[in-house]
């Protein structure tokens, strides 16, 4: 993602790190998510699921910035992005 | 539980069966009126936009009869009474979402003032030409509950009386009056409040999240889930199944089917309501409903007077028909006369149940005035023959 | 104790306290839109933190009036074009609730077309979705009245050469007083205008457009639903309160989306309740939904 300018606040903002989580038995294989997230962290990945789709996977964890894109786009309710900070402390309270 | 007091004009009036059957929906406790303007029904809508406004009711003029039967049901589904009234035309474009009433089995009460068809036909005339188009006008098979009443009092009563039986057994219940009676202005006398026994809806008394909208037993009628209390129930008019989701298959559709058939069937001695005279011992029966029936009285009187041992069978309720009690009438007597204003409709039906046992004969007639006594003694007179 | 993230945290979509899962997979076709706009729907709901016993869903027949039954809320299929009416009946009964319809082009606009038209000069309370696909999906792409010239169906194999509605001037003519149009590719924009939607009083409408691949995007040789989500992504205009005269929609041109009309009018219920006040004067008590009678 490229800024047209650059934001006076830059040094103050911290990029949010998502972690995305697919429901591959939901999905349809339209392609939305691969085609329209900003930090193309997926891709269709080869193998099929019991409908005969191909799902996405993600080809480059660590890179989601948690924009909800995908979750939003998504017409099968199958992908969806969870904050990192919020799972591990939720990991952190259940534990 | 009683009508309330607020609702009913208790005390003698002079009325015509319209506006009697606008009084007898505001005793039942009709809040919702959504109608569409068609002669000879109009008065009354024009009464109920007259009274609703001040006793907490909204009536409403929809853009057409589709959108008023569609707009009784969303109001009733939103746990108000809700009624329209109609005649032919817009009976036929009532006739889908009738069938979505059926199938959502939700309750509420449609009157049609019967007038001469078909098409526009004779709309300021009287007809009895769409009894049949009431047992079968929607598509699909279903039962229906259908009250003909014969004079401005009873148009008041069987009003109440079809809210009562649409919340009884959850569903839409006609009531197939005619332009005589419709506007025929007579003494109506309306009872006291306490005086009126009123049929509340029945709503499930389980928790949101337990409950579904169809609990079929095959014994009692599930009840109903109010709206806005967190049930989140889904309704279709689709196949569904008791949880009211869609199941495309033929065991989804037995079941289903099967429920709106039974409920009528299997409750029909509760449902089916006569008026009998002098029927035992008779050698001819005479039936009818509605205006008929007042026509058929002096032809009666007359065939009686000449020494013709004859009875007579008025229908209150025409649909569910009254199989049984036909049946074994006419194992007893030598013939059945129908007598309605058209040329054979419930005919059919009691002609069906007579299976043989006795002649069956109609004093048909095609619409625009009653029949006169002389026709009906003169079928009378054929049949003893 | 445990140190894996995976099994801590529940795998369940966000929107899953809106659907019912237990209705998932929905029938839709792969790469169709609508999925998206229950999706953009279920969103706004959450985010406007509207309490969800109190909003009642309504559709008519076609592929988007199966929403009806996904959407974990009290929800009604009805009949076909009659979504609008059974949803006034509705709201008039309980005029408490946020009564939404959630129905097609063909369904809301043609069969529907008079009660569309109808409610909205009333100005009830109501809040329309109208998808638009261009196409009657569900009976197998026939031509509707928002077919563009020259697009090809089932029923109109040589183009349909028939002016499609302009959907947008159609619901602000009659008195809408929230129009909106995006499409299902503007996922935000179209959740906010959901939100602005739901939080109007009056008529509020929302056209979405909506890829329709089987059908509509089969027909016509324009590839998948992915393809046109792209030519969404490359032909739509952005003008908000643009002139609606201007918003006609041609075959494979661009696309002009926005937030057209948000005006404030007194509803079906607030002129009632006025009218009623000055002829009765203070006997009158205002009209406010069921009498209670019922349980309600």
């Amino acid at each position: 993602m490229k800024f047209w300018r650059t934001p006076l606040d830059i040094d103050q903002l911290k990029i949010p790190k998502g972690d995305v989580h697919i429901l591959e038995e939901r999905c349809k294989g339209c392609g939305f998510c691969v085609e329209y997230c900003p930090k193309g962290v997926l891709k269709l990945s080869d193998k099929f699921n019991s409908k005969g789709y191909h799902p996405p996977v993600v080809i480059k964890p660590g890179e989601c910035v948690n924009c909800d894109l995908c979750e939003m786009i998504c017409p099968d309710f199958a992908i969806f992005c969870l904050r990192v900070e919020e799972v591990n402390k939720e990991v952190a309270s259940e534990s | 539980m009683k009508a309330k007091p607020e609702n009913v004009l208790t005390g003698s009036h002079y009325l015509d069966g319209n506006h009697a059957s606008a009084e007898g929906a505001i005793a039942a406790g009709c809040r919702f009126f959504g109608g569409y303007p068609i002669t000879p029904s109009t008065e009354i809508a024009e009464r109920i936009s007259q009274r609703f406004p001040r006793i907490g009711g909204i009536f409403v003029q929809m853009e057409d009869e589709l959108a008023s039967m569609a707009a009784i049901l969303g109001a009733s589904n939103g746990g108000v009474k809700s009624m329209s009234c109609t005649s032919g035309p817009g009976f036929s474009l009532m006739m889908e979402n009738f069938g979505l009433g059926i199938m959502m089995e939700t309750p509420c009460v449609l009157v049609n003032v019967q007038r001469g068809g078909p098409s526009t036909g004779l709309p300021t005339l009287p007809g009895q030409a769409d009894m049949m188009q009431a047992r079968w006008g929607s598509h699909g098979d279903y039962e229906v509950i259908a009250l003909a009443p014969d004079s401005p009092q009873e148009s008041f009563e069987l009003t109440i009386h079809a809210f009562n039986l649409s919340e009884k057994y959850r569903m839409p219940v006609l009531i197939m009056t005619d332009e005589c009676v419709g506007h025929m202005t007579e003494k109506v006398v309306i009872p006291s409040a306490d005086e009126i026994d009123l049929v509340e809806r029945k709503y499930t008394d389980k928790k949101p999240g337990e409950a579904w909208p169809y609990e079929w037993n095959g014994k009692s009628i599930p009840p109903m889930l109010p709206v806005g209390k967190g049930y989140k129930f889904h309704i279709t008019g689709l196949t569904h199944d008791e949880k009211g989701y869609p199941v495309i298959n033929a065991e989804a559709q037995e079941k289903n089917v099967r429920q709106l058939i039974d409920k009528v069937k299997k409750n029909a001695d509760d449902i089916i309501w006569l008026e009998e005279w002098d029927t035992d011992g008779a050698d001819i029966i005479v039936m009818s409903y509605g205006i008929s029936s007042r026509v058929a009285r002096p032809a009666i009187a007359k065939a009686r007077a000449d020494g013709i041992k004859i009875g007579q069978i008025r229908m209150i309720t025409v649909w569910p028909f009254p199989e049984k009690r036909i049946r074994e009438l006419a194992g007893k007597v030598k013939a059945m006369v129908m007598v309605e204003l058209n040329h054979g409709q419930v005919y059919l039906e009691m002609d069906r149940c007579a299976a043989g046992q006795c002649v069956t004969a109609v004093v048909g007639h095609s619409g625009g005035t009653v029949h006169k006594p002389d026709d009906i003694y003169k079928v009378i007179k054929d049949v003893v023959k | 104790m445990s140190t894996s993230v995976e099994p801590a945290v529940k795998k369940e979509h966000p929107m899953e306290k809106i659907l019912r899962m237990d209705r998932i997979p929905h029938i839709w076709c792969p790469t169709c839109g609508l999925g998206t706009v229950v999706t953009a729907l279920a969103t706004a709901l959450d985010e406007s933190e509207i309490d969800l016993n109190k909003v009642a869903i309504v559709s008519g027949i076609g592929c988007t009036g199966r929403v009806a039954g996904y959407m974990k809320l009290d929800s009604f299929h009805t009949t076909h074009g009659r979504a609008i009416p059974f949803a006034f009946g509705m709201h008039v009964a309980r005029p408490d609730l946020k009564t939404i319809v959630f129905s097609g082009d063909g369904d809301l606009v043609s069969i529907g077309g008079n009660h569309l038209i109808h409610t909205a000069r009333r100005n009830a309370d109501l809040m329309v979705i109208c998808v638009n696909n261009f196409i009657y999906a569900m009976t197998g792409g026939q031509v509707a009245p928002t077919t563009p010239i020259t697009a090809k169906s089932s029923t109109s194999p040589f183009g349909n050469f028939e002016h499609p509605f302009n959907l947008p001037l159609l619901a602000a003519s009659s008195g809408a007083v929230y129009v909106a149009r995006w499409t299902a590719l503007h996922i935000r924009r179209l959740t906010k205008a959901f939100k602005e939607a739901l939080n109007k009083r009056g008529f509020s409408f929302v056209e979405v457009i909506a890829p329709c691949s089987t059908l509509y995007a089969r027909r016509n040789k324009l590839g998948t639903g992915l393809d046109l989500m792209k030519f969404y992504h490359d032909n739509c205009v952005i003008k908000h309160g643009c002139d609606l005269k201007e918003v006609d929609i041609d075959y494979q041109s661009k696309i002009i989306v926005g937030k057209f009309v948000d005006i404030e009018k007194p509803t079906y219920i607030d002129c009632l309740n006025k009218g009623y006040k000055q002829v009765f004067g203070d006997k009158y008590k205002p009209y406010g939904g069921g009498d209670g009678n019922n349980g309600n």
